[in-house]
């Protein structure tokens, strides 16, 4: 029981009133894009480049929604007397998006980085087959690939850079000593004929 | 001859104002609930902010087929719409927009009893809807239509009765005539009386419980289609300008106003109905329907005490004054 009555009364017109007066929320979506947030799953792109056909999405595929053929090719020999290598060919990749839901697993699973989100979401089809995305379609999709959110402040770095940053700290540290102990040789040199050759006495 | 042009005249212009008012009211109505619930309302029709939507609807149902239940009576089903429209027609002819004689369709003499028996009238299209269409839930509606009527018409009568006592008259004119302003604050309760009663009579939320779409689908309108359909929507939205118009004619001193009142009166009478008309949509928005025996309790135990102690009240102020 409110303390006055009618105080009730007054508060529910009080919350219409109000409400018309701030902005709506509609979204007028054919007219305006909405505003996805990021890492936003619209459609799966394919980077074919990167495919070795290994399978792991397909067989990984809840919903059976992906298609690979291959074949294999045989590579000559790189250098003289070597052997031959065989190679896999993508002939087909295709996603059903009319069996997909969308979990991402082939895209956690990939371990060539060959399938990424992509925000697109418009590819709605009056035909349930024209849902089956063929490989050249999906290698469409890959430009709309947005890059990669930034990191977290404060978050571990990530992986491959972190093991670029040790490769190339390890050949900076490598050079460094090589240049000192080319330095200290010069040095030994100038002391041995003193004004014969400049600083650059010492380079071999 | 000229008599002839004038009456035409009046018509003309009172049927332009019949058929405008109400297409502006729904089409607020749209745009302000919309708002108020966060949303945009029609943004497509004509272009601009979906200023075209009821012509739209309008099409839409004329466009649709007019079925008649095989059961239904069909003479009395299809007469129903008019029935309820019309009324709303004549009312309008007798409601006074300004002080000069050109202001007013037509000056009645006895105008609170003319416009009350007549308002009343339109209700009995929902009633013959409801018996006609031959459906339980038409029935219903129809039912429920006539206790909201028997309760309403009381409380409406005497909170009119209240302003015909303070004026001294029955005529429309006559009464903004002898309008002061203090009387706002003495009318003050009959205003509330009157403006919830001729809410509960046009079903309006709070008061739809005829149409309840949720319980009995949508009443005595249940069978209809198309136009007559559209022309019971119609008769909803003509009943809404009708009693804001009269509301403010009554109650809050029609084209009388702090300045301009010579000449511009008409300006006071649209606004002060246009601002009604607002209440009635916000209060739409606001409030959930009443039940069947709260509808009742409220008018039998608060608005017909109120109107009687209103009827006191001017009684005595009258006496006193005079």
């Amino acid at each position: 029981m409110s303390p006055i009555p009618g105080s009730g009364l007054a508060k529910g017109l009080a919350v219409t009133l109000r409400t018309m007066t701030k902005k709506t929320v509609t979204a007028q979506y054919p007219d305006v894009q909405p505003e996805l947030p990021p890492r936003s799953r619209g459609v799966i792109g394919l980077f074919e480049e990167n495919c070795t056909v290994c399978m792991l999405c397909a067989r990984e595929c809840p919903d059976w929604c992906i298609y690979i053929d291959s074949h294999k090719e045989t590579v000559p020999a790189a250098v003289e007397g070597g052997r031959e290598r065989s190679r896999n060919v993508l002939d087909r990749f295709a996603i059903d998006f009319s069996l997909c839901m969308y979990c991402g697993i082939c895209i956690e699973v990939c371990p060539f980085d060959a399938l990424f989100w992509s925000p697109e979401f418009e590819y709605a089809e009056t035909d349930i087959h024209e849902l089956t995305h063929e490989r050249d379609k999906l290698r469409e999709w890959m430009w709309t690939v947005p890059a990669p959110p930034a990191l977290d402040p404060g978050a571990e770095e990530p992986k491959e850079v972190a093991a670029a940053r040790k490769a190339a700290d390890k050949l900076a540290a490598a050079q460094a000593a090589e240049a000192a102990a080319a330095a200290e040789a010069g040095q030994a040199a100038d002391t041995g004929q003193t004004g014969q050759t400049g600083p650059e006495g010492g380079q071999a | 001859m000229n008599d002839a042009l004038d009456v035409a005249i009046r018509l003309v212009v009172v049927f332009a104002v019949f058929m405008v008012l109400p297409l502006v009211i729904g089409q607020t109505e749209h745009k302000v609930m919309a708002h108020m619930q966060g949303r945009l309302g029609p943004m497509y029709a004509g272009g601009f902010h979906g200023w075209a939507q009821l012509v739209a609807d309008g099409v839409k149902f004329a466009q649709k087929e007019d079925v008649v239940p095989a059961a239904a009576d069909r003479r009395i089903f299809q007469l129903a719409p008019a029935v309820a429209l019309l009324p709303y027609l004549l009312v309008l002819v007798a409601v006074p927009i300004g002080p000069s004689e050109g202001a007013v369709g037509q000056v009645v003499d006895a105008g609170i009893f003319f416009v009350l028996a007549v308002m009343g009238v339109g209700v009995l299209g929902s009633l013959m809807a409801g018996w006609a269409s031959a459906n339980k839930f038409s029935l219903l509606g129809g039912l429920r239509t006539a206790a909201q009527l028997l309760a309403y018409e009381l409380p409406m009568l005497l909170a009119a009765a209240s302003v015909a006592m303070a004026a001294g008259t029955v005529s429309l004119p006559g009464i903004l005539n002898a309008f002061h302003w203090w009387w706002l604050p003495w009318q003050i309760v009959g205003a509330l009386v009157f403006f919830i009663a001729g809410l509960a009579e046009l079903q309006r939320p709070p008061f739809d419980m005829p149409v309840a779409d949720s319980e009995i689908i949508f009443g005595a309108y249940t069978e209809y289609t198309g136009l007559r359909f559209a022309l019971f929507l119609l008769a909803e939205y003509a009943g809404i300008v009708v009693l804001c118009g009269l509301t403010t004619v009554l109650f809050l001193g029609g084209w009388h106003g702090p300045f301009g009142a010579d000449g511009l009166g008409w300006v006071w009478t649209l606004l002060k109905t246009a601002v009604l008309a607002f209440v009635v949509i916000w209060l739409r928005v606001s409030y959930p329907r009443l039940r069947e025996d709260q509808l009742q309790k409220l008018a039998w135990t608060t608005l017909i005490p109120l109107a009687l102690a209103q009827i006191a009240l001017t009684g005595i102020v009258k006496v006193a004054i005079s």
